[in-house]
């Protein structure tokens, strides 16, 4: 029992921690129907440029989230600007396939600049887990959820209070028609981009904390994935309450079922989750279901 | 016969709907199976090895980016899972031949039939969702298929989940040099290409066509849905499943190491490097992404050790992250820059050449 209350909990805050990164995911696909195949690879990249930062060059934290914040979101707007644009009426498998070319580039750009080894992430942060109990939390997981919660409720507001928050809904659900009445679609998706950068920034930190820095950070890009489905891919509450489900799914999965066949349940559990919820659910839990007309 | 026309001037319906309207085309066909079959005696003469290896290569790849372009490029369904279909076909001939002494076209036949099988299966979810959905299902494809493969025993079967197999051979003739290998890869990739040709010019093409347009309008006017995009799935599987076989009787070894996620996208990048929707685009990018690293290994190796003298070592490692970042380059400039791909390059050419030098 006290073993399936650590592994809940433990579920719960990696979960977090994925949910950050399916926010990014979720938005790009909100606003610009593009699903951004790179996410995890800007993820790395805002990684190792994290690692570069406070490792040789011994930037204060701060200092450092400021310019990789800054330096994200100006990458976010250059790669709408530069290869996403002209990718507007193209067919669904060339985005795909220009965000899967964007994630080569990144992964490539990365090791020639900075090489392969892996890079540590220090944080300012305590690293003897807290004991709550039978419960063992880290403190770095703390730090994550608290972020992903700030992030979350940033975003809440941004969407339901601010012009361009509520803009951007107006885009993703009609471009056509928000472009009538007068909103700036180009600026839109732009701006969806550099929030993006912004989600692979703060991901970026977290996860190379916890990971250490490498190409196997882009990884996290493909957990990603059943995280969204779950949760249906155009919506921020179904990224958050999927990415709980599948933190806390996959450590069970860990926990219970490794023994029994060998580990490594915890990359094959979420997939197959995923092609039951396409099966049964295609349009995940709090997605939106599209009604097509000829 | 050489003589061009100055256009197309069919006068029956024969004529029009003939596979080569021109003679020239017909001729031209020909001239390049003639010399796709006469390749080996000049290679076997040098005794160059290597280069055949690398057309073989082609190849099988080719077959591999065929199939899939009749399920992406024809039927408009996406796939990220091709490598692991050519997976479970190429461990399907493995565990034939090297388990129950299966000979190779059994084996190929059936990997591509066991590959149609379970490509349909994860075709099923394509009933239901579509485009990015879809991509992300077959993706998920990719990933069990992998895990799977490579955690069931009885599957993987030996050390690192390699399986060995013997040199095919037929009637007591055994394929153990490059060339004869050459010829194996030959006769199935020419039945890949003029099928999947044949194909979709046919009913079927044409379904998948009006399916890759509008799903719903297709349906509305007859097309059966349901049938269609599981049939499109089951033949691009049966070609992958026939490609993953091949590749494991030509290497005589079942790895799934050629066949991980990687290898999934780098057929996608040659359909659309090559150009979706065209079967000769399918054999276009299959020879442009596999000539692409080794021209860049050459040129970046001599230009190296020529210009700046630095040893091949040295540049061992910049170069292959060099060519993952130049494999990115290439496809978004493909996709921003010519995004019908080398097929419709192609054509631009020959259509400047079939009026030259009098063009008006």
């Amino acid at each position: 029992m006290e073993f399936l209350f650590d592994l809940t909990a433990n579920g719960l805050l990696v979960g977090l921690m994925y949910s950050l990164v399916a926010l990014g995911f979720v938005l790009i696909y909100k606003a610009t129907s593009v699903i951004n195949f790179a996410q995890g690879d800007l993820l790395m990249f805002a990684g190792y440029a994290a690692a570069v930062m406070t490792g040789g060059h011994g930037m204060p934290l701060w200092a450092m989230v400021l310019v990789l914040c800054a330096g994200m979101v100006l990458l976010g707007f250059v790669l709408e600007r530069g290869i996403l644009r002209p990718m507007v009426g193209q067919p669904v498998v060339s985005v795909i396939m220009v965000t899967i070319g964007l994630s080569f580039v990144l992964q490539g750009l990365v090791t020639i600049i900075w090489g392969a080894s892996t890079r540590e992430l220090a944080l300012p942060v305590r690293f003897e887990p807290y004991i709550v109990g039978p419960v063992y939390i880290s403190p770095i997981n703390l730090v994550a959820a608290v972020i992903a919660i700030l992030f979350l409720i940033g975003f809440g507001v941004f969407f339901t209070r601010s012009r361009l928050g509520v803009a951007m809904r107006a885009v993703a659900d009609d471009q056509q028609a928000s472009m009538v009445v007068g909103i700036k679609v180009p600026r839109v998706f732009a701006l969806s981009w550099a929030i993006a950068g912004l989600a692979a920034a703060a991901g970026g930190i977290i996860w190379g904390n916890q990971i250490g820095v490498d190409t196997f950070l882009a990884l996290v890009g493909l957990k990603v994935f059943p995280v969204v489905i779950l949760g249906g891919l155009d919506s921020i509450g179904g990224a958050i309450i999927g990415g709980l489900l599948m933190g806390v799914i996959e450590s069970l999965a860990a926990g219970y079922l490794d023994p029994l066949v060998g580990g490594g349940t915890k990359d094959f559990i979420p997939y197959v989750l995923m092609i039951l919820v396409l099966f049964i659910r295609p349009y995940g839990f709090f997605g939106h279901e599209t009604i097509e007309r000829v | 016969m050489i003589s061009r026309e100055s256009g197309v001037f069919q006068t029956s319906y024969e004529g029009d709907m003939a596979l080569y309207t021109l003679p020239l085309a017909r001729n031209t066909t020909r001239v390049v199976v003639a010399l796709l079959v006469l390749l080996p005696i000049p290679l076997m003469m040098a005794n160059n090895e290597h280069l055949m290896s690398i057309v073989t290569t082609i190849a099988l790849a080719a077959i591999g980016a065929i199939g899939l372009n009749i399920l992406v490029g024809y039927t408009g369904q996406i796939s990220i899972g091709q490598g692991a279909f050519m997976m479970v076909g190429g461990y399907t001939a493995a565990i034939l031949s090297s388990r129950y002494g299966m000979p190779f076209w059994f084996g190929i036949l059936a990997g591509g039939c066991t590959t149609a099988l379970v490509g349909t299966l994860f075709g099923i979810p394509s009933l239901r969702i579509k485009g990015l959905y879809l991509a992300i299902a077959t993706l998920a494809a990719q990933l069990i298929i992998e895990w799977v493969i490579n955690h069931v025993p009885w599957i993987s079967g030996g050390a690192q989940s390699s399986i060995y197999v013997d040199n095919p051979e037929l009637f007591g003739f055994e394929f153990n040099t490059e060339f004869r290998r050459y010829y194996l890869v030959l006769v199935v990739f020419l039945l890949a290409f003029f099928g999947a040709q044949n194909l979709v010019r046919g009913r079927i093409g044409r379904a998948f066509i009006a399916i890759r347009d509008r799903d719903i309008a297709a349906e509305i006017i007859g097309v059966n849905l349901f049938r269609y995009k599981l049939l499109a799935f089951a033949i691009s599987s049966f070609y992958a499943g026939v490609a993953g076989a091949l590749w494991t009787y030509y290497l005589r070894i079942a790895n799934y190491e050629n066949f991980i996620l990687v290898v999934s996208i780098e057929y996608l990048a040659m359909i659309i490097i090559g150009g979706l929707g065209s079967v000769l685009g399918a054999v276009f990018g299959a020879i442009f992404i596999k000539l692409f690293p080794i021209a860049l290994d050459l040129t970046v190796v001599s230009v190296s050790e020529g210009v700046f003298g630095i040893p091949y070592q040295d540049v061992a490692n910049f170069l292959a992250n060099m060519q993952l970042f130049l494999f990115g380059a290439l496809i978004i400039f493909f996709l921003t820059v010519e995004p019908e791909g080398l097929a419709r390059m192609w054509e631009h050419v020959k259509r400047y050449f079939r009026l030259w030098p009098y063009s008006y």
